[in-house]
Formats: C-alpha cells, sequence, structure tokens
C-alpha cells in the first residue's frame, strides 16, 4: 500500500449544513501530509471522521488497506485544535489513563512514559496536576498523550498554537523524528511558513469541497509563474530596458540588497530563463537572479479568491 | 483492561479523591444528628404559660378548664366583659372565652365565642370545644333526666384490633413503621438520583469545557464513555451508603451499649418495678421486632437495589444527556425541571396515596410508571404487593432505561462536540435524528 489513507467521496451534514462535498484525499505512507484551508472550511470535520468521532454520510475512508473500524482508534495518534485535560489529575495518572484507553498495557505506558518525559525533559512533573501547569507544558504533555502509543498515523491540529519559539521547535523536531522513524503525519494549520517547511504533500480544502492535492513541489510547479528577480550593475540601463521589453515582461521591483543595482522582475513569455540571462550578461555585472517561486501562501489565497 | 473498566475506576476514583465527597461522607452524617438533636432541643422548650380568661355569665363551665403547662384559666365571671375586653386588647390576657347565660337552658351555644388579638391554635380551640360540649351534654342529660351513671356504664369504648386473615396477630402502628420503612427506602432512592445524578451531569459537562473530549471520543465510543462515567459514580455513592450505613450502625450500637448500661444503673427503682418495667417493655418490643420480621425483609431489601439500579440508571442517562448539551450548569435549568419533577411526585404520592390506600388505582398506577416506579412501588412493598405488579414494574423500568439511554447516547454524541450555544428542545429533538 502506498497510500495509509484513502478518503473517498466522504460527504457530511449537519442539519442543512454541507460540512464534505465528496471530498477525496490520498496521504501518502511516511509523508507529512499539509491539510489546509480557512476557518469554517471542513478540516475539523474530515479530522474526525478519520478519528471515528463521526461517521460520513456517505463515502469512505481506508486506513492502510481497511475500511475504518473500531480496533483502527489504536493505530492513530490525535492532538486536537482544542486542547484539554483533567484539571484536578495528577500528570502521570492521567498519561496512564489516557495510553490505557488507546489500548496500551500499564507496564508499556509506563516504559513509553518514561521515555518521552525524559525526552521532553519533564521528568519532575508526574505527581503535579494539570492546574499546577502553565499552557504550554500542558501542551507538552498532551503531546506526549498523543505519540505515547506509537501510532502509525498522527494527526496534529495547529500543534504549534500555545507554545513558545523555543518549544515549538522542539516539537517540530519531535514531529521531524517521528517521520523518520515510519510515522505518517498529517498536519493541519493556518501557518504557512511551518507548511512550507515541514509539508511533503498539502491538501486545500475550501468551503466543504477539495481544491487541491498533492506533493508540495508539484503544485508549486503547477502554480509556478516563471517571473524572475533580477539585479544588475550597469550604466546603459536605458538601452537595456528598451532590448528587455521587447521580449519579456518587465516591471520594476524591490528586493534587499548590498548594491544599488537595477532591479528588476521579469516574465519570461515562453523564453528561456538562459536567453533572459544572455540579455543581461550583455549589458552589465548581473549581482542577482531568482526564480520567484509562489509561496504556499500565495498559492492558498490565489486558490481560496478564484473560487 | 476493558475500556468501560477503565473508566468506571477513573471516574470513581476521581469522586471519591475529591474533597468535598470526604467532607460529605463523614460531616453530614454529623449534620443530620446535629439537626435532629436541634430540633429536640427546640421541642423541648417550654412555651410562655398563656392565660386565658373566662367571662361565663351562666356560670356552668368556669371550673371545668383545669390549667396545664400551656393555659392557664383565670375566672372573671364577675368583672364587666368591656373590662374584660379590654384587658385583653392591651394584651393582658391571651384571650377571653364569652359564654352567654342563655347557654344555661341548652340554647344558643354557637353564641359562645373566643375573642383575642392574635387567632387561637386549631387543636385549642377544639380542646375547648370539648370541655364545653362534655359538660352540655351532661346538663342534657340531667334535664332529660336520665340516669348518667347508666349512660357512663353503657358507654362503650371500642379499640379495633388489627390482624391479618391468615390468622397471625400484629400490633397498631404498624402501618405507620411499614410507611417509614418504604417511605425511608425511597426517599434515599429520591435523594441519590438528584445528588449523584448531578455529579453525572457535572462531569460531563466538566470534560466538555476542558475540552478533553475530544481526546477521549479519539479512543473510546462515547456510549462506553457515558455508562462508565454513570457506572463509576453510582459506585462512589454506593460507597457512600455503605459508609454511612456502618457509621450509623457503630452509633446505634455504642448508644444502646451506653444507655443500656445506664438504665441498669439507675438507683432508687426497687428491683421489682424495674424487673416489670423492662418486662413491660420487651413484650411490647419484642412483638414490634416480631412484626418487623414478618414484613416481607428479602423482598424489601432485593427490590431496593433492583429499583435503585434501575431509577439510578434510568435518570442519570437523562442527567448525562443534560450535560452534553450544555456548556455549562447554569444553561441545565430549563432541562432539569421535567426531571426533578416526576420524583418530587413520586415522593409526594408515596407519602399521601400510599399511606391512605396501598393497593388502590392512584398508587398502583404510579409504581408501574417507570419515572416515579423506583419511589412509589418501594412505599408499597411494606403492606405487601402481589409479585406480578412488582416483576412488571421492573420490567417497566428496565425497558425504559435501555431506552431512554439509547436516545440519551445520541444526544450525547452530538451534544459533547457542541460548544457556544444553547440548544433547545427542539434542536435536542433534531440530535436524536442525526
Amino acid at each position: 500500500m502506498k497510500n495509509i489513507v484513502e478518503v473517498k467521496n466522504v460527504y457530511k451534514q449537519y442539519g442543512d449544513y454541507v460540512a464534505l462535498n465528496g471530498v477525496s484525499l490520498q496521504v501518502p505512507k511516511g509523508s507529512i501530509y499539509g491539510l489546509l484551508g480557512p476557518n469554517g472550511a471542513g478540516k475539523t470535520s474530515l479530522i474526525r471522521i478519520i478519528n471515528q468521532i463521526t461517521m460520513p454520510d456517505s463515502g469512505e475512508v481506508i486506513l492502510d488497506g481497511e475500511p475504518l473500524q473500531p480496533k483502527h482508534v489504536q493505530q492513530i495518534g490525535y492532538l486536537p485544535e482544542e486542547r484539554g485535560l483533567y484539571k484536578t489529575m495528577k500528570v502521570g495518572e492521567q498519561c496512564l489513563y489516557l495510553a490505557q484507553m488507546k489500548g496500551l498495557s500499564k507496564a508499556e505506558a509506563k516504559v513509553q512514559l518514561e521515555y518521552w518525559f525524559d525526552r521532553l525533559e519533564i521528568r519532575g512533573w508526574w505527581d503535579k496536576k494539570i492546574q499546577e501547569l502553565s499552557k504550554g507544558m500542558a501542551q507538552k504533555i498532551q503531546f506526549v498523550v498523543c505519540v505515547l502509543h506509537q501510532p502509525k498515523l498522527l494527526i496534529f491540529d495547529e500543534p504549534f498554537s500555545g507554545f513558545d519559539p523555543v518549544n515549538a521547535n522542539l516539537i517540530k523536531d519531535e514531529i521531524l523524528e517521528l517521520k523518520k522513524k515510519g510515522s505518517t503525519i498529517i498536519f493541519s494549520t493556518h501557518r504557512m511558513e511551518s507548511v512550507e517547511e515541514l509539508c511533503d504533500d498539502i491538501a486545500l480544502i475550501h468551503k466543504s469541497n477539495k481544491l487541491l492535492e498533492g506533493p508540495l513541489q508539484d503544485i508549486k510547479r503547477q502554480f509556478r509563474t516563471h517571473n524572475y528577480e533580477v539585479g544588475i550593475l550597469t550604466d546603459q540601463s536605458e538601452a537595456l530596458l528598451a532590448e528587455l521589453k521587447q521580449h519579456f515582461g518587465v516591471q520594476p521591483t524591490q528586493f534587499k540588497s548590498l548594491n544599488n543595482e537595477l532591479q528588476l522582475q521579469i516574465q519570461l513569455n515562453n523564453a528561456s530563463s538562459n536567453e533572459l540571462l544572455h540579455a543581461l550578461t550583455q549589458r552589465g555585472q548581473v549581482t542577482h537572479f531568482v526564480e520567484k517561486i509562489p509561496s504556499v501562501n500565495d498559492i492558498f489565497i490565489q486558490t481560496v479568491q478564484n473560487n | 483492561m476493558n475500556i468501560i473498566l477503565l473508566i468506571i475506576q477513573r471516574e470513581f476514583l476521581a469522586k471519591v479523591r475529591n474533597k468535598s465527597f470526604i467532607v460529605m461522607t463523614f460531616l453530614s452524617p454529623l449534620l443530620f444528628v446535629g439537626i435532629a438533636a436541634f430540633v429536640g432541643y427546640l421541642s423541648s422548650i417550654k412555651s410562655e404559660v398563656k392565660t386565658i380568661a373566662i367571662h361565663d355569665a351562666s356560670g356552668l363551665f368556669a371550673a371545668d378548664f383545669k390549667n396545664n403547662e400551656e393555659y392557664r384559666y383565670v375566672n372573671l365571671s364577675n368583672t364587666n366583659l368591656a373590662v374584660v375586653k379590654d384587658s385583653v386588647v392591651s394584651e393582658q390576657y391571651e384571650g377571653v372565652l364569652v359564654i352567654p347565660a342563655a347557654v344555661k337552658n341548652g340554647m344558643h351555644e354557637n353564641q359562645i365565642q373566643f375573642l383575642s388579638n392574635d387567632s387561637p391554635s386549631i387543636s385549642f380551640l377544639s380542646d375547648m370545644e370539648s370541655v364545653l360540649s362534655h359538660r352540655l351534654t351532661q346538663l342534657n342529660f340531667q334535664k332529660a333526666n336520665l340516669d348518667t351513671l347508666a349512660i357512663k356504664k353503657a358507654t362503650a369504648d371500642v379499640s379495633i384490633g388489627v390482624a391479618k386473615a391468615t390468622g397471625e396477630s400484629t400490633v397498631k402502628g404498624l402501618n405507620e413503621m411499614k410507611i417509614a420503612i418504604g417511605g425511608a427506602f425511597g426517599y434515599l432512592i429520591m435523594m441519590f438520583i438528584v445528588i449523584y445524578g448531578n455529579m453525572v451531569m457535572r462531569s460531563v459537562i466538566e470534560e466538555k469545557t476542558n475540552r478533553i473530549i475530544e481526546i477521549i471520543i479519539s479512543s473510546v465510543k462515547p456510549f462506553q464513555l457515558m455508562m462508565g462515567k454513570i457506572i463509576g459514580t453510582s459506585l462512589a455513592g454506593v460507597l457512600q451508603f455503605i459508609i454511612w450505613a456502618i457509621l450509623g450502625f457503630t452509633f446505634l450500637t455504642l448508644s444502646s451499649v451506653f444507655f443500656g448500661t445506664q438504665a441498669t444503673a439507675t438507683p432508687g427503682l426497687s428491683p421489682e418495678l424495674m424487673q416489670t418495667a423492662q418486662h413491660e417493655m420487651s413484650s411490647s418490643v419484642f412483638q414490634y421486632i416480631q412484626e418487623l420480621w414478618n414484613l416481607p425483609i428479602a423482598t424489601i431489601l432485593i427490590s431496593f437495589v433492583v429499583y435503585f439500579i434501575g431509577g439510578y440508571f434510568l435518570y442519570s442517562s437523562f442527567y448525562a444527556a443534560i450535560g452534553a448539551a450544555v456548556d455549562n450548569e447554569t444553561d441545565s435549568q430549563q432541562f432539569l425541571l421535567p426531571i426533578i419533577m416526576p420524583l418530587i411526585l413520586g415522593v409526594y404520592i408515596g407519602f399521601f396515596t400510599v399511606m391512605n390506600d396501598p393497593n388502590g388505582t392512584i398508587a398502583t398506577v404510579f409504581s408501574m410508571i417507570p419515572l416515579t416506579s423506583p419511589i412509589v412501588m418501594l412505599m408499597r412493598i411494606p403492606f405487601g404487593v402481589p409479585t406480578w405488579q412488582i416483576v412488571l414494574s421492573m420490567a417497566i423500568l428496565f425497558a425504559t432505561f435501555f431506552l431512554v439511554v439509547w436516545f440519551a447516547a445520541k444526544i450525547y454524541r452530538i451534544g459533547i462536540l457542541m460548544y457556544g450555544k444553547k440548544p433547545t428542545w427542539k434542536e435536542l429533538y433534531r440530535w436524536l435524528k442525526y
């Protein structure tokens, strides 16, 4: 099986409100899969269906080759967007309880907990109550609870919210480590820079429909505009501009630089980048030559606005 | 480990470790004893003696009113009535009983009046009435030349002896004892449902406001969580009852030992007197104990357990569904009222209807309706109820329980994930169809 999760034509309605309108997804095994979409797009509904918290009205979900069944909850770790733990329960007891619910024996759970408490440097918290911990500390516990039973599929809904930069980085490293060990991670977020950094594949859901899906690189290639940012030191700028405008789309632009050069954004117009470079080198010294790759943010906004 | 067991264990420990549980368990018996002692003390305080003036123009009755602990009578028949009235107004006397002279002729007895500032108690009035009518009757006998001695002799004083058709003799006051036993069990069930049902609801709301619910139901089914919660909470309640029972038993044993030794040590009583007193007491106590053993004790206890489980589960499913539907406790009020109503109704029917007519239509019907049957039927059982009725009532109760749990689980499943909006009855109905 190449895909760990296959969502097939899932439809979900709450009263008159359609939350998911025939959504299909394929999450490749071993990837970090970004589930993107504006608020209210249907991401949480989909995640809840994968977690078997709710049932789809129609359509089905395949987990690792099998239609979703109750036993599969043990193979999924879920970190919901709205975090919470029993406030008056002690950290250790609470973790043991939640781990046992995921099918671990008490002894197994203890071994795993020791490993994670060491790793996240929270060893001394075992007998503390959740209400004595700060929000960030509680989030760490929640992360541990989510990964404790070594699930093959991890679902993180906004995992970095509530963490300070140091801890956010710590969690990010753990997520990458989990991926290295073979877990697949579905990652729902609004923070595009972390998508850019972590995700191998993405899907974009908007107004209950899936608009985009695929490997991040492919999608970026699809949204490529063949625009180049160019910096050139020249004393013949008039002539250069006139020549460039014959073949390319030319616009002034600005970027940070150490030189006082001419800064342009150039649209290739079916020409190749070599041709542009050739034209430039004839007239002066090229200091900057970069293809403007669309950011996930750009893709997100562009796609959402077009629909 | 089985997941429901795990949930039951957590809920049980969470309740039992709670400080308020510990305080409640050990403080409320003290509180109960304290209140009982306080009430006893209050009733032992003698109220101040009230002075009643009697203005008896007929001169027939004044001597019949004897002073007692509460009332002192002053004969003011020779004083001007207007003056007596004034002294009542100035609160020298509590009131004045005015008997016109015409009463002497056996007429106008309805013109006797009692004048006072505050209205007199009903028992005081009826006491005075009986004194007056007794004297008037005697007078009428004399006037008709009837032999009062013969009449006295001929007057029969009937006291009905109560016995069962099967021939066993019983003691009087048994009905009171029966309603007390049934009432105690019925009331216990009601209290338990209200207290622990509320606990179930609060615990559901807690999970909702903590937002831990989403993590939990990504591991277990909402139904498992709900049942685990209901059972775990009820076990905490059972533990509390057991502790109370042990405390009560210890207290009773201790106090009987204490008072027992005190009684034998009482000096000044001749041994013979002591013996007869003890014999008399023990024979009537013995009879009561005999009667107690004649009650269907096994039936009572078994039905108590069955109705307890059925009634508690039925109501806590309601409570759990309500907890799931709302975001905080204040929002739950509108849904709680319809739940409390049948409970209160059950207790009222138990105390009034069952006591008057344990096997009447109303009592029978309400001991079948599942929302009231745990209370009403338990109150009826000490009076003797046909087995088929008990079995039918239990069957209805458990059938309803399964139905309600099924509905409650549906509301619960939807409700626990709904935030921010206080649902209406209409919405709850819609959730059932999701």
